[in-house]
């Protein structure tokens, strides 16, 4: 399932990362702030009309737009 | 010279202001934007050591100035600083997969290294056991735990910092960093092997954001806030503004009680004292606006802040991280773009600072109110709803839509590219220390009043002088304003502004004003000859007056248009000088905004015109 799909409050995992669909930017502050496959991650909070989502990455969390979101695939912990 | 490094949100900035106390000097990297905190501190044995605060980064990888300058301060490649002798590393306890990665790249440096294991308490609180033993012998540098805000482990910290700097270890550059994503790997299988934990990741800020990011209770709670800042901007200040005014009145008196009429006299109180301290005069609202900037930074509540605006703000090509500063710009502009630091994006940044002075600040209520007074009629349109709040709305609207399209066609031209994104780390909630806030209070007021010291003064002269010579022959019957300097150059202007339904006065209005809008008022009563005798409430009256009986309706409303888009202050530009390091955006702004205003006086004047109002 898709990063910005996943319903919230809902323990999963990262399965893999669309690197390449990302611009490099957004990729690299992806890494930076610890976005890897098998890292566990939770959907905290949604933004009103479709605005950016918030999530649990480990033990920091992240905000991040959906279209970024898209590009994280996460399977149930 | 010893750095202090870490990851944003690290407590970095905290640490500093406990280890060096108010011994700070703030200044700006030549050529870039970044912000250059140096601090004194001692040793325990009385040796005194140097300490830079470098910008919070994640990484090393050159992408955005502040990590390119952190990268040249390590590798002493950075002009005006030496290479660090030291480096202490700061790490957030409660976060450690992520800030050990940093660490990481760091210590592969080679630099005698200190980690500062900050905010243990926090860990504590959170359930976490941490191993620092453990931990210093994987990392292979000594780790101190340490609770900046409490001022605990500061001890221990500088008897570290005591050994690594007499130690004299040599650096040895080691290879280039290795690739994120292994040491990502190995920061987390550290952080596993050293951590114990009872309980899940911050409890607490989870849930204040069950609220503070609700979709409708956010940002409600996000409007009272706004609306509670802006009452205190406005209402806090009233006190302080009337003092500064009183003093500035004092020392006017005073110069003119003691010196003799002439030049000297004149340049010291027409200039120097009422130039300088109508810019002054912005200091208690700059400062209560900061105070709230500040701690809602403090808090960890700006980043909801920007996460709730983030959709509205992405319509027209910014991030969420511009709300701030731009609704900070509706009081004043200043405070305004000094606060788009927080935006790390830089073409996000200079779209922000750009479109900054369209918001209607409070300068403009003077002129505003004057001219509404003058010519729009108190009466109702709809039950409760005057036609005079009615066109200063419109005005307001006015301003925030000229924002909206401006930042829509920069983003596409001028500041084009760049990230633009949204993407960043939410830290927890936090009280804020007062001894931080206190600092960073300190700064942007000094900043502000070095600015008012140099530029400001001197173009308040330039301005002055303008206006003052020649002096017309005294019982001549010529007004000193029109036979000045500025007078000339009104002349010159008359043919530029006279198509937009400007008239000469108002070409000779609009010079000195340059220095800041609400001089509009008081230079129109000068060229309109309004006896200063009288109170501010006669003369406004009678001003009223005499703009009603001088200018067409059409006229007034496009002076009104003129208003909402001409950069007439003279410290916002100096502050985009300063923020944007050169004068190369000063002067964009100033040609883009001044063409704006006269296509918008234009369409108002004509249109009126035309519907024969």
């Amino acid at each position: 399932m898709r990063l910005d799909r996943l319903p919230l409050r809902q323990p999963s995992r990262i399965a893999s990362i669309d690197w390449a669909g990302l611009a490099p930017r957004d990729a690299r502050r992806l890494r930076e702030l610890g976005f890897d496959d098998g890292v566990a991650i939770e959907a905290l909070h949604h933004g009103t009309l479709k605005g950016p989502l918030a999530c649990r990455v480990g033990r920091m969390i992240v905000a991040l737009r959906r279209a970024v979101a898209a590009a994280v695939t996460v399977e149930p912990a | 010279m010893v750095a202090l490094v870490g990851n944003p949100n690290a407590g970095k900035s905290a640490l500093f202001n406990a280890l060096t106390g108010a011994r700070q000097k703030v200044g700006n990297y030549p050529g870039v934007t970044v912000e250059r905190k140096v601090g004194r501190m001692a040793l325990d044995d009385g040796r005194p050591l140097e300490l830079v605060d470098l910008p919070g980064t994640y990484s090393l990888d050159p992408q955005s100035p502040d990590e390119q300058v952190t990268r040249d301060v390590l590798f002493g490649r950075q002009a005006g600083e030496r290479t660090p002798s030291a480096l202490v590393v700061v790490i957030d306890a409660t976060n450690l997969d992520n800030h050990l990665r940093f660490v990481l790249q760091l210590v592969a440096l080679g630099l005698p290294t200190i980690v500062a294991l900050n905010m243990i308490d926090m860990a504590t609180r959170d359930g976490l056991e941490i191993d620092t033993v453990r931990l210093a012998a994987e990392l292979g540098v000594p780790v101190v735990p340490t609770v900046a805000v409490r001022k605990r482990g500061l001890q221990e910290l500088r008897a570290a910092l005591d050994r690594a700097v007499s130690g004299g270890g040599k650096a040895v550059f080691a290879s280039e960093p290795k690739d994120i994503t292994a040491l990502q790997r190995e920061a987390r299988r550290i952080a596993a092997a050293v951590t114990t934990s009872r309980a899940p990741a911050s409890a607490w800020t989870q849930r204040l954001d069950r609220v503070a990011l609700h979709p409708v209770i956010g940002p409600i709670l996000l409007a009272s806030l706004m609306f509670v800042m802006f009452q205190a901007v406005f209402s806090w200040s009233k006190m302080p503004v009337e003092w500064l005014g009183s003093l500035q009145a004092g020392l006017a008196n005073m110069a003119v009680e003691t010196l003799p009429d002439g030049f000297v006299r004149s340049l010291l109180v027409d200039g120097v004292i009422n130039g300088v301290g109508s810019v002054i005069a912005y200091l208690p609202q700059i400062l209560i606006l900061f105070f709230f900037i500040l701690m809602l930074e403090a808090s960890g509540y700006m980043v909801r802040a920007a996460f709730l605006m983030d959709r509205l703000m992405a319509g027209v090509g910014l991030s969420g991280r511009a709300f701030i500063p731009l609704l900070s710009s509706f009081a004043c502009a200043i405070p305004g773009i000094m606060a788009t630091r927080t935006i790390d994006d830089q073409r996000d940044r200079l779209t922000t600072i750009l479109i900054a002075p369209l918001m209607t600040c409070s300068a403009r209520l003077p002129v505003y109110a004057m001219v509404i007074g003058a010519f729009i009629p108190p009466k109702r349109v709809l039950p409760g709803v005057g036609l005079q709040g009615l066109v200063l709305f419109c005005l307001y609207l006015a301003g925030i839509a000229g924002a909206m399209g401006a930042a829509m066609v920069l983003r596409r031209t001028v500041a084009r590219g760049g990230g633009g994104g949204f993407l960043l780390e939410m830290p927890k909630y936090q009280m804020p220390v007062w001894r931080d806030v206190a600092i960073g209070l300190w700064q942007r007021a000094y900043l502000f009043m070095r600015r008012a010291g140099t530029v400001i003064l001197s173009v308040t002269i330039g301005l002055w002088l303008l206006t003052s010579y020649p002096q017309a022959p005294a019982g001549s019957g010529l007004k000193q304003s029109e036979y000045s300097i500025a007078g000339h150059i009104a002349s010159l202007l008359e043919p530029v502004v006279r198509p937009v339904g400007f008239n000469h006065d108002m070409a000779l209005a609009i010079i000195p004003t340059m220095a800041a809008r609400e001089v509009a008022v008081s230079s129109l009563q000068t060229i309109y000859s309004i006896d200063a005798g009288d109170d501010e409430k006669v003369g406004q009256e009678k001003l009223a007056q005499r703009l009603h009986n001088a200018w067409s309706l059409p006229t007034a409303l496009a002076f009104l248009a003129w208003f909402v888009f001409a950069p007439q202050c003279l410290s916002t530009i100096a502050v985009i000088r300063r923020e944007t390091n050169g004068w190369r955006w000063p002067a964009f702004t100033l040609a883009y905004l001044f063409s704006l205003a006269w296509i918008a006086a234009g369409i108002t004047f004509w249109t009126a015109t035309a519907l024969g109002l």
